[in-house]
């Protein structure tokens, strides 16, 4: 069973996140409290943390710091959002990432890593303000949590203009296998936490072994391998291999003058609208020309194998496979049908097939 | 409690091991030290409505007592420059946390050491802590 819910979704985020990538780094509310002693003392005691230098005037005085410092892991303690956490917040560049994934069925969310750098440790009067970056989407891949993508931000936290921290954050957001959602949330800027909130959602339901650590970002032992090598799906294509997905050959025709074209593109070549839709072909074609190929190695594929230009009786050319066929009886003219071959849990391709003339 | 000097540590060499007993209350108390009010880390129906077994630790607090384990061992006066964690299970109400460590590296005065942190479902965090000892 395939699941392709809307093949432009991949080269949509991927525009979305180049463009908040680009948007550089966006900062937010400052540190609600400055860097106290009270909250160092709180975390310290839940902790177990029995660091003198963090709570202890007179032995810090005497350390290497000179004076009461906090705990470098606090760092992200400070620009904490708290109990409203909506108050006061900002959008990141991250929130609208987030938001398409979880409206296109990639609802899980697990953490899958936490980098802090610090700089030099923070004492009591500062007031760290955070600023995030977005930097990197990847995907999707399968995962032993569903078919997923991983997120990747950065934030930096600034004392005046002083970089003084900085931390990677990384979450997969995945299509629960089961098809129990966990609840998705608009409120991105708590991400961190949800993600360690919802971190075995989906997990704890899988198969066995099925939990984020057995390996986010492996394949489970017995799941088709990803086929390498993937269309370029985009708004003037995309009918195509939606079609593709449902077993029908469409082609693009002008909504205009009713010409039919491929490869598909923006405009009719007969009379210049750009008003398009498309046909069904009826699968039927012949071999107009083609080539085996042999070499260089193809990623996926076994050579020899053959590529053709198969002609359609709707009267345009369409590239695709001849399979099912060794390559030594191709020939041109030869009587072709289609097939639609799932090269994996995602991918449909329409190849051809030798038809009895 | 003396800090390492350079000398002490060597390549190779373990930490000692912590064990934490993850109690509600260390569950709820480190939630709220760390100003994390997420429902899933203080109410039981809460993060059993989202499918969770129990209550769990949050990411703040393991990368909080990651950097524990390594400057309980090193000294208050360690300089903890970086804590790099790939996070895995999570770590629920009733379970106990074991961390384990070794030395694995020293380059221009700062130290490596390999972390991981164990509950009974498995790795809850593994990584690295990077700290440099004082003159």
């Amino acid at each position: 069973m395939t699941l392709i819910t809307d093949p432009t979704l991949h080269d949509r985020l991927m525009a979305l996140a180049e463009r908040q990538a680009a948007a550089g780094e966006v900062r937010g509310p400052a540190a609600a409290d400055p860097v106290n002693v009270p909250m160092i003392r709180h975390w310290a005691d839940a902790m177990g943390d029995a660091n003198p230098l963090y709570t202890d005037a007179e032995a810090a005085a005497a350390s290497v710091h000179g004076g009461i410092v906090a705990p470098p892991a606090m760092i992200q303690v400070w620009t904490m959002p708290g109990v409203n956490r909506r108050a006061g917040q900002r959008p990141t560049p991250v929130d609208e990432v987030l938001a398409m994934l979880d409206g296109n069925g990639y609802t899980g969310v697990v953490a899958t890593n936490c980098e802090q750098t610090y700089h030099r440790y923070l004492r009591p009067g500062e007031r760290p303000v955070p600023a995030t970056r977005f930097a990197g989407l990847t995907g999707p891949k399968r995962t032993a949590l569903g078919e997923g993508y991983f997120v990747t931000w950065n934030v930096t936290w600034y004392c005046e203009e002083e970089p003084v921290a900085e931390m990677l954050f990384r979450v997969l957001k995945f299509r629960p296998r089961t098809g129990r959602a966990a609840s998705g949330t608009q409120d991105g800027r708590a991400r961190e936490q949800e993600a360690g909130a919802r971190r075995d959602s989906g997990a704890g339901e899988g198969p066995a072994g099925a939990r984020p650590d057995s390996g986010a970002e492996e394949a489970p032992a017995g799941a088709r391998p990803p086929y390498p090598l993937r269309p370029a799906v985009n708004e003037d294509t995309a009918f195509f291999w939606e079609g593709a997905a449902r077993g029908e050959l469409r082609i693009q025709k002008c909504a205009d003058c009713g010409q039919l074209r491929h490869p598909p593109g923006p405009m009719c070549p007969s009379c210049r609208s750009a008003a398009r839709t498309y046909a069904v072909a009826s699968g039927q074609g012949e071999v107009y020309s083609y080539v085996v190929h042999h070499h260089p190695p193809v990623p996926g594929r076994q050579a020899p194998f053959v590529v053709a230009v198969v002609e359609l009786p709707e009267g345009v050319r369409i590239v695709g496979n001849v399979v099912d066929c060794p390559p030594s009886e191709v020939g041109i003219g030869m009587p072709l049908r289609v097939t639609y071959r799932q090269m994996d849990d995602e991918l449909v391709l329409p190849m051809w097939i030798p038809r009895e003339s | 409690m003396r800090t390492l000097t350079e000398d002490q540590v060597e390549i190779g060499s373990s930490l000692p091991e912590l064990s934490i007993e993850l109690t509600p209350t260390a569950i709820v108390s480190t939630a709220l030290a760390t100003m994390d009010f997420t429902p899933v880390h203080h109410d039981v129906e809460g993060a059993r409505a989202q499918g969770s077994k129990d209550i769990f630790l949050n990411i703040l607090t393991t990368m909080g007592l990651v950097e524990r384990y390594v400057t309980d061992w090193a000294g208050p006066e360690a300089l903890v420059r970086g804590i790099n964690v790939k996070l895995g299970v999570p770590a629920y109400a009733g379970d106990t946390l074991t961390f384990t460590g070794t030395v694995v590296g020293r380059e221009a005065g700062e130290f490596t050491v390999e972390v991981r942190g164990r509950v009974s479902l498995g790795d809850h965090a593994s990584g690295t802590v990077r700290f440099a000892l004082p003159e």
